[in-house]
């Protein structure tokens, strides 16, 4: 009896320890539970939002935000490979405010962009999120935890967040070698 | 030892099902603080504190779990950074609630933030760049009776100042519902089509006792109002009425008008092309919990003014227009269109064009037939949409963005800015119109994966106020880390010679992650600094500023 109160311990032990490890990597942040809305006015619940498993970018910028356009305009560039590789969704959520709001889908589609807007004219995400000031750059896996996170925009960074992504799909391959 | 050794199994195999369903819930938010050490600079009027040193810090933590949420703002000003406005003193509690939200329903207690339709009649939000906040304090909940239908209900004081740490509240209520019924999402049929179709009704009102021995003044005070989006594929309109009851204050020199105020955006886009038309007319339609305040003091509305939001320096922060709440009617057009990769004219990766013009006039107010000093103290009939020649504000500017090849990024752009400084007061000096025309070039030169150099070139020109100005950056950036930049403003064109200032100003910041940490040094302008369509004046400064934020 003793002894397997002892062996019943250490199994349990071990498992808290592994159980720990999981909680103690960056990935038990998920978007929240709340109500943003598309540019079509169509309501998204952001906890509810899934990519068939692979990764989603979350990216808060605004039109009157210099650094945000030039990140999105230089991963647009890149994203269509980006797509091919990871299946990647890229979701841009405009804080603009409603002094600017009317101008996201005009400058969105004359930009040629392609990503997935929302709108954030009163910051609930934003607050929600944690974030200060954009750009502000979220990298999901594909189970919707957070895995990676960065505020500002320096030319180059899409280079770091292109690898992270890289990262995730070889992992994803690791868990599950048919992918 | 057995009873122990069980106790502690069952007490480890407990908390790992905690772990193991992961039933801690979730912690998001940020904490940032703002350090200035500041220098007396006689040549640009900056002073220096009594204290020397000064600081502002914020935490807000967030926390959620199985729908009940709740969280706290953490607030400190010791004291507040300069240009602040004097509603912020002392640290302490600034915010906080619980609440409880699933598919249905809503909830919110304590503080909160929100906004009806375009926020013309009710809108409660924060801004810790500005030192801006209204937030409300009593209680929010919204239901979704049904997909596509959403009924909110906002009751509570608003935040007036925060004093020894302390939120100082308005005396007055305010309390508020909003419908919102989107028919693309009622109706499963409309789901695919490229129709899409929304409409929206609010209805506001605040309390405030009155007791003037003079005016009869109504302690309640209703607005209303209603709107409609409209979609068909690239095709959008939509538009925003509202009234407001009379509403004697101290901003329309209390008065017994009705306040009203229109709000209309067209637009049409396709790949490459966007084009955006929107026009506003507003007339009396200052609304605050208070009657007596004035500046950015508890307001419940916010008015949007339709003008560019510019980012370079010089066109930013020298002549910003904010929309008059008191009467204005104005109209912004917008073009953006990108001249196809691969053509002629637009290169290897294409070239972006965007072209933008906003203008805002003084509303007529026709007196004929109205006794000016009879009881009923209405004093004019305004309509909306007529405009008088008077004008407040006129931007026209145009901006082409090409990138040449993988190391070589260009933006060129012009703006005609003329602002009437007898109705937004920017200058002592000048009179009327002061009319500047403004050159940028933005310049992005990238080096490797990593490292890239950008300089901005500005140009401002103008007869009036104090003459011409120029504006330097440059900012070399390893990427993801590092940043240094220098910046110098120069004020060439100045009439009294020993005024010909220049401003150097340099950053160095540090980037991890979510973490950032900059240090600065110079000489900061005088002027206006402006988020949204609020602006704050910030005196001439000259010394050390260290900022650090972090998310999580």
């Amino acid at each position: 009896m003793k002894k397997l109160g002892i062996t019943l311990s250490i199994i349990a032990f071990s498992l808290q320890l592994t159980a720990q490890e999981t909680v103690l990597e960056k990935r038990d942040k998920t978007l929240p539970d709340m109500t943003v809305v598309d540019m079509d006015g169509n309501t998204i619940n952001p906890s509810k939002v899934t990519n068939d498993g692979k990764p989603i970018i979350v990216n808060f910028w605004a039109t009157w935000c210099a650094p945000c356009k030039r990140e999105l305009s230089a991963i647009n560039d890149l994203y269509q490979d980006w797509v091919d590789e990871s299946g990647v969704k890229i979701i841009a959520v405009s804080i603009d405010d409603e002094r600017t709001k009317s101008r996201v889908k005009p400058f969105v589609d004359g930009e040629g962009w392609e990503y997935d807007i929302w709108m954030d004219p009163n910051w609930d995400f934003k607050r929600a999120m944690g974030v200060n000031n954009p750009p502000f750059t979220f990298l999901l896996d594909g189970n919707g935890k957070i895995v990676y996170e960065h505020n500002n925009y320096s030319p180059g960074d899409e280079n770091i967040l292109h690898a992270k992504l890289l990262e995730l799909v070889n992992e994803a391959k690791k868990e599950d070698p048919k992918k | 030892m057995k009873k122990l050794l069980v106790v502690a199994t069952l007490l480890i195999f407990s908390t790992h099902l905690l772990f193991a369903q992961k039933d801690l819930g979730e912690l998001s938010g940020n904490i940032s603080s703002y350090f200035q050490y500041l220098r007396t600079d006689s040549t640009i009027g900056a002073t220096q504190p009594p204290e020397k040193a000064l600081i502002n810090s914020f935490a807000n933590i967030n926390y959620r779990i199985r729908g009940f949420k709740a969280g706290v703002r953490v607030e400190s000003y010791l004291p507040r950074i300069q240009g602040y406005p004097d509603r912020f003193d002392g640290t302490g509690l600034g915010y906080r609630y619980v609440g409880y939200s699933n598919d249905f329903v809503d909830v919110t207690l304590g503080n909160f933030y929100d906004q009806f339709g375009s926020g013309m009649l009710f809108r409660a939000w924060e801004s810790n760049t500005l030192g801006y906040d209204n937030m409300m304090d009593g209680i929010r909940l919204a239901v979704h009776p049904y997909k596509g239908i959403t009924i909110k209900g906002v009751y509570g004081n608003q935040r007036f100042a925060f004093q020894n740490g302390k939120v100082i509240k308005s005396d007055g209520i305010t309390r508020g519902v909003d419908l919102d019924v989107n028919f693309k999402t009622i109706f499963p049929k409309l789901e695919k089509s490229k129709f899409s179709l929304s409409m929206g009704g609010s209805f506001v009102s605040k309390f405030q006792k009155a007791d003037d021995p003079v005016l009869n003044l109504p302690q309640n005070v209703g607005a209303y109002g209603g709107r409609m989006r409209f979609g068909y594929s690239g095709f959008f309109i939509d538009g925003e009425y509202v009234i407001k009851e009379n509403d004697p204050s101290s901003d329309n020199k209390y008065i017994y008008n009705k306040g009203k105020g229109v709000l209309l955006n067209m637009g049409y886009s396709m790949k490459g092309l966007g084009i955006l038309f929107s026009a506003k007319s507003v007339d009396n339609m200052s609304f605050r919990s208070d009657r007596t305040k004035d500046l950015q003091d508890l307001y419940i509305n916010y008015l949007p003014s339709l003008t560019k939001t510019h980012t370079y320096n010089l066109v930013a922060t020298l002549y910003p227009y904010t929309t008059q709440p008191l009467g204005e009617v104005s109209f912004q057009g917008d073009v953006i269109y990108t001249i196809p990769k691969g053509s002629k004219l637009g290169g290897k990766y294409g070239t972006n064009i965007a072209v933008n013009f906003s203008t805002a006039y003084q509303p007529v107010h026709h007196t004929s037939g109205i006794n000016q000093n009879d009881s009923s103290r209405v004093t004019y009939r305004a309509v909306p949409f007529d405009k008088s020649n008077l004008k407040f504000w006129q931007d026209f500017n145009i901006e082409i963005t090409r990138k040449f090849n993988k190391t070589f990024k260009a933006k060129l752009c012009y703006y005609n800015i003329q602002l009437n400084n007898n109705i937004v007061e920017v200058s002592s000096t000048a009179h009327g119109i002061i009319n500047s025309h403004i050159v940028v070039a933005d310049l992005l030169f990238r080096i490797n994966d990593k490292h890239s150099i950008r300089t901005e070139l500005q140009g401002l020109f103008t007869k009036q106020d104090r003459g011409g100005w120029t504006t330097f950056v440059i900012e070399y950036t390893i990427s993801p880390g590092w940043y240094i930049s220098v910046m110098d403003q120069y004020n060439y064109g100045n009439p009294i010679k020993s005024d010909r200032t220049n401003y150097l100003y340099g950053s160095v910041g540090y980037i991890r992650g979510s973490s950032r940490i900059s240090v600065s040094y110079g000489r900061q302008r005088a002027g206006l600094f402006c988020v949204g369509g609020i602006c704050r004046y910030v005196p001439a400064s000259n010394g050390l500023t260290i900022s650090f934020t972090q998310s999580f």
